[in-house]
């Protein structure tokens, strides 16, 4: 743009004929600074009130990218042990991902005796003898070897093999790491995947491939003798020890169960007693107040005091959990509802009155159909919202798959099955948001979003 | 309606006709509805005694005694929750955790003042809803734009900012809270980081959908002058969508507060942890201090933010929301 210049002249008379743009107040000048200043030194007091800089230097960052790795991979951690005879005995962990008799193709025993693990291509390998241990990293071998109690760092050894009490660690990055000892070599090797999330290692059906499964399970021979392979097949999945499919999905629709009834018992609920709370329809204070407060009471003491309190008077389950949503959202229900009451057009009260209707009739006809769009179109946003929150309250013992994950997180080893329960609960609330979005249009129109 | 059968007869049979094809139609919606309501009816007696099978107290058999525990969950005298609130001594003090008051006391200025206890922690939770709206809701600001359709941004851009609310919005909070304490363990960052991502969902789609509805002709003036894209949103959209952006901002302020209460129970800190404490352990004069608290504390939140609201948009601030 190119500038534009203004005479004396026509600046004064722009001055007096617009007074309000130019001379603006200091709230309108300074307001939105000052208000962005207050935030930030809102969050600077709260950066110093939980002590954010120190807690986050303390943190365990280099554990963040394994917990990160586990949601979506899958670790074997092989352990070969030098004997005193100089022959090389190899150790899994218990309950190893790999099964019972594991013979992995990344680990094979070369000709001359020694143990070799490969890791992910044959350039980036370890070689495993009681006298020394080959690391080959990018094609470079690198040797190791052993001095009295401690494994010594070769004098070449590049950036990812480093040496702390006696103990050469090899990073092969994402694919694993070889902790190298006098007395043993400890291998970590990382998979992608989730690892034996069908059948367990104790499964007859382990380790099957699709289409083995299927012929298996439709023309093989019978495993057990009183019962299907299919059958068999379900069982062995819903009981998979590592993954507990048929506990997961339990707790699933325990959750989904307490939104659902949660929700529809407060609706009924809160539906006759906001025709109560609404001044145009009961003409009474007292009853108007009573039902007022008693929203505001059960919606302000928090979802999180019902939940306790219920798994106080139920025991832990998801009754628990159905009390205390439907305690709560009773009220707001009532608030939503009665307001939607008091905010109607009367016209069409007065024309059915004028007829002659019962007051019943007069509120069937010329109140519930102005406000079904709101009633509606709110409780399904709550039965959405409740399918979230009973997650949560879950986790305090009302029930539903809250507690699982917590416990699934506390040990910060199954990560694995963390992931796998929030890709369903993702799709559960993506499935339930998508399903009452379609009830919403169906009644009440696409007006109603 | 009232019935209408009566005059059926004294019609004529043009009008007969539309009348029988009225009740016709009437009868087929009122079946539908009575499926409709049996089908939800089903459903609801399956989920009850699903729930009853699945609850480890069974749930007719408890129903009577519900409220048992309230019986036995009263204080010595009902000034022990006043001595419970404001951390002073207990003349029924033993030694145990029930009547340790004065422990939880947070002295400021050497000895002369403190802060009790519970005030202390529904401080923390406070800082923790405010914080977290606030850095959510920043964040929400400045993708909304983005994700909105009438502001030119590009397609695959917008679908990426709308997927990326929507996970958010989602996304389970105790997995978030429990990923940051798995690296800071359990507290106040990890409830803080939690309720912060959800907020950004929440408010993101709140605020895009504001920005749809606005006017767009002082947007076509700007245009018109020459404004780039910063400009236009920054002097034709953000004046005209701020009022309704506060609103929602304070809206989800009450919602946090309820949100980092919960998330404190879980280990978050704060008052729903000390809560879940008292009330596991039998400490009645400690639960019902916190409950009066908690209840005092969020009518307040509720009924300011409410006033700023109305201020602010008038009665259109009264709209829920998921």
């Amino acid at each position: 743009m190119s500038a534009i210049t203004l005479s004396e002249q026509e600046r004064n008379r722009l001055h007096r004929a617009h007074p309000e743009v130019f001379h603006r107040s200091i709230w309108q000048r300074w307001g939105a600074l000052l208000l962005v200043l207050g935030a930030l030194g809102y969050l600077a007091y709260c950066w110093s009130f939980f002590d954010v800089g120190q807690k986050l230097s303390e943190g365990k960052w280099e554990r963040a990218s394994i917990y990160m790795a586990d949601w979506i991979s899958w670790e074997a951690q092989p352990r070969f042990r030098f004997q005193p005879d100089g022959s090389i005995q190899i150790e899994h962990q218990r309950f190893s991902p790999l099964g019972e008799n594991p013979d992995p193709d990344w680990m094979t025993t070369l000709p001359d005796g020694r143990e070799e693990v490969t890791f992910g291509s044959a350039d980036d390998r370890v070689e495993v003898a009681s006298t020394g241990v080959v690391a080959v990293l990018g094609g470079v071998a690198y040797d190791v070897a052993f001095s009295g109690e401690a494994a010594l760092l070769p004098a070449n050894a590049p950036a990812a093999m480093t040496e702390k009490n006696g103990r050469v660690t090899v990073d092969f990055g994402f694919a694993g790491s070889a902790e190298i000892r006098a007395t043993q070599v400890l291998i970590r090797r990382r998979f992608l995947g989730w690892e034996n999330f069908w059948f367990d290692t104790t499964s007859p059906f382990w380790g099957m491939g699709l289409p083995e499964l299927w012929t298996s399970v439709t023309t093989g021979p019978q495993i057990e003798p009183d019962r299907s392979n299919a059958s068999l097949a379900l069982h062995e999945f819903l009981t998979n020890s590592e993954w507990q499919h048929g506990d997961v999905l339990n707790k699933l629709l325990q959750t989904i169960v307490m939104a659902f009834v949660g929700t529809l018992f407060a609706a009924c609920l809160a539906f006759p007693l906001a025709f109560i709370a609404a001044r145009n329809v009961t003409n009474s204070k007292p009853a108007n107040w009573i039902t007022k407060r008693f929203f505001d009471f059960t919606r302000s003491v928090d979802m999180l005091i019902w939940a306790l309190v219920f798994t106080r008077g139920f025991g832990p389950g998801p009754l628990a959990g159905i009390a205390a949503i439907f305690v709560t959202d009773t009220g707001t229900f009532g608030k939503l509802y009665s307001e939607a009451i008091e905010n109607i057009d009367d016209k069409q009260r007065e024309g059915i009155r004028s007829v002659g209707a019962s007051p019943a009739d007069v509120n069937r006809y010329g109140i519930v159909p102005q406000i079904a769009p709101v009633v509606i179109s709110q409780t399904l946003y709550f039965w959405e919202a409740n399918i979230r929150g009973a997650t949560i309250i879950g986790a305090v013992g009302a029930g539903g798959i809250g507690l699982k994950l917590l416990e699934a997180m506390r040990t910060n080893q199954d990560w694995e099955n963390v992931a796998y329960m929030v890709v369903l609960i993702l799709g559960v609330v993506f499935l339930f948001d998508s399903l009452s979005n379609a009830i919403r249009s169906r009644l009440i129109g696409s007006a109603g979003h | 309606m009232a019935d209408m059968t009566s005059g059926e007869r004294d019609l004529s049979p043009a009008t007969g006709a539309i009348h029988r094809h009225y009740r016709q139609l009437l009868a087929t919606r009122r079946l539908y509805s009575l499926i409709a309501v049996a089908g939800v009816a089903i459903v609801l007696v399956l989920a009850l005694l699903f729930a009853n099978e699945a609850s480890s107290g069974k749930f007719i058999d408890r129903l009577p005694y519900l409220f048992d525990f309230i019986k036995n969950f009263v204080p010595d005298d009902p000034f022990e929750i006043v001595r419970a609130m404001f951390d002073l001594p207990s003349p029924y003090a033993d030694g145990s955790f029930k009547y340790d008051y004065e422990v939880g006391r947070h002295y400021l200025f050497g000895t002369g003042f403190y802060i009790p206890e519970y005030f202390f922690e529904m401080l923390v939770t406070l800082n923790i809803a405010f914080a977290s709206t606030l850095i959510g809701g920043l964040f929400a600001f400045f993708f909304c734009f983005l994700a909105a359709s009438n502001l030119g941004v590009a397609g695959p851009l917008r679908w990426i900012v709308r997927r990326l609310f929507e996970l958010m919005r989602a996304f389970p909070e105790i997995v978030l809270a429990g990923m940051m304490a798995a690296v800071l363990s359990l507290g106040p960052i990890a409830a803080i980081f939690a309720v912060s991502v959800h907020t950004v969902g929440a408010l993101g789609k709140m605020f895009f959908e504001v920005v749809e509805n606005a006017d767009m002709k002082p947007d076509d003036g700007l245009r018109a002058v020459g404004a780039n894209w910063f400009e236009r949103v920054r002097f034709a959209i953000v004046p005209q969508v701020m009022p309704n952006f506060v609103s929602y901002f304070l809206l989800r302020t009450e919602i946090n507060v309820r949100a980092s209460t919960i998330i404190g129970a879980v280990g978050g800190g704060g008052i729903g942890e000390v809560f879940r404490q008292a009330i596991g352990r039998d400490h009645a004069a400690k639960t019902y201090a916190i409950v009066i608290l908690l209840f005092l504390t969020i009518v307040a939140i509720d009924q300011l933010s409410g006033w700023l609201r109305r201020r602010l948009v008038g009665n259109a601030a009264f709209q829920f929301g998921a």
